[in-house]
């Protein structure tokens, strides 16, 4: 997954809306684990598009 | 490896973990309260509208620091701009404070530690301690850059929306799209607003949840909006819609934004059951939150403060099972439990309704002579003339 730091207001909100678990958000930077299936939830919600699956 | 020990530890210092620290530390259990951030209650992450009455039910006593402002009423308006005010003498229990949660937060994290909780700040939790039989017993975090391990007979798993502790002690606090609301909000200045009225705008400028107006004073307010996720789109949809009322709403286009704030609420009735061998989950982490509101506060005060005496009594015994736990899931139940289902049935209700109905019922409620305004009574108004709209959950109501 890819972050847009310009954009991300470490809200924690894909957090705890990831199915997986998958993503920990250290202070300002998310963390995603392999447990991350591509399920594209995390895009889907965030409030100011900051997450994408990149090129 | 740096190891602490404890009866309790408590993750996360909200308003739920700090009242869990402060009822477990006035058991006399020695209690570790952890915060991952720098500062307790900030960044913020809420529109800081409370009610009044639970204050009392859970032992805190309103102080001038935290409270920004006393709300004379609330305002609800239909995106035709049919609004409903409702005034102090009829509002009920559903106004309120509008808080400084900087400062509030700060106030609950040190009534823990005057209780005698111990906290540390900078110290995330990464993930839970089993012993060789599969027992919880800990938390390993990560404190100022250090690896460390926190033993204790019980986790309060207070981690807010995250939730990640629960689910890493095998408790499934996953949601689902329509039960998660993903906001933003916006501190703006150079407004005209109501100075000491909420205001909440409902219907298609904020999909399956609403908008919010909060008065901080001196033309001052928190705006922000809630989108339900199974209507969000992938584009930043909650930025998208609330930018476009802004800019149409007269009394915030000049506007100027001081703060930019992201924050998800989940909106389902809670977790089907809270606790587990040596974990409770409170406050959001356990999915206690009003469905319609969003608000969690006060539940998240509440929980906390039945972890709390639930956990003293545990301790007397030496019994931290899932079966020594239930009567904390008893408790908050007990309390919340159906009007937690009565208002997710209405948030489910109410996101299926079109402009045209939120309108005239806003219009209906606003003839009607309902008496103290509260949620209850408003579904109750809805029941008599809108039938359709509380079908399946009339026993509720």
């Amino acid at each position: 997954m890819i972050v847009d730091y310009d954009k991300c207001l470490h809200c924690g909100g894909c957090v705890g809306s990831c199915p997986q678990n998958a993503i920990y958000l250290n202070d300002y930077i998310l963390e995603f684990g392999e447990e991350c299936n591509d399920c594209g939830r995390c895009i889907k919600l965030c409030p100011v598009s900051a997450l994408s699956r990149g090129a | 490896m740096r190891r602490y020990d404890c009866d309790i530890v408590v993750v996360g210092a909200g308003p739920g973990g700090s009242m869990a620290a402060r009822y477990c530390a006035e058991g006399g259990l020695k209690t570790i309260l952890l915060e991952k951030k720098a500062e307790i209650g900030a960044p913020l992450r809420c529109a800081e509208g409370v009610s009044k009455k639970w204050l009392e039910e859970v032992g805190i006593e309103p102080e001038p620091m935290w409270i920004r402002g006393d709300m004379k009423g609330a305002i609800i308006k239909s995106p035709q701009g049919t609004t409903f005010q409702l005034d102090e003498s009829k509002a009920g229990s559903e106004v309120g404070y509008v808080l400084e949660r900087h400062l509030f937060d700060k106030a609950l994290a040190r009534d823990a530690a005057e209780a005698g909780a111990q906290i540390m700040m900078r110290t995330g939790v990464t993930g839970v301690i089993r012993d060789g039989s599969g027992k919880l017993v800990g938390v390993k975090a990560r404190s100022m850059g250090e690896e460390v391990e926190i033993y204790a007979k019980c986790i309060v798993a207070a981690d807010g929306y995250e939730s990640q502790v629960g689910r890493w002690a095998g408790i499934d606090t996953t949601l689902k799209l329509n039960d998660v609301d993903s906001c933003i909000q916006y501190r703006m200045c150079n407004i005209d607003c109501a100075p000491d009225y909420c205001e909440f705008v409902i219907g298609s400028v904020a999909p399956g949840g609403y908008i919010w107006i909060f008065p901080k004073g001196d033309g001052v307010a928190n705006v922000g909006i809630g989108v339900m996720g199974r209507l969000c789109k992938g584009e930043g949809d909650a930025k998208r819609y609330l930018d476009k009322f802004i800019a149409e709403d007269p009394r915030l286009s000049k506007g100027q934004i001081l703060e930019i704030m992201g924050g998800f609420v989940s909106t389902c009735p809670g977790l089907d059951c809270a606790v587990d061998d040596n974990i409770v989950l409170v406050g959001d982490a356990a999915r206690i939150i009003d469905p319609i509101t969003g608000g969690g506060i006060c539940h998240a005060c509440r929980t906390g403060m039945y972890a709390g005496k639930v956990l003293t009594e545990c301790a007397k015994k030496g019994d931290f099972s899932k079966a020594a736990l239930m009567p904390y899931e008893k408790m908050w139940r007990d309390r919340m439990e159906d009007k937690l289902y009565r208002n997710w049935m209405a948030k489910e209700k109410l996101a299926s309704l079109d402009d045209e109905t939120i309108d005239e019922l806003i219009r209906m409620i606003k003839d009607s002579d309902i008496g103290e305004v509260n949620v209850y009574n408003l579904l109750k108004v809805v029941k008599e003339k809108f039938p359709q709209v509380v079908e399946g959950f009339e026993d509720l109501i």
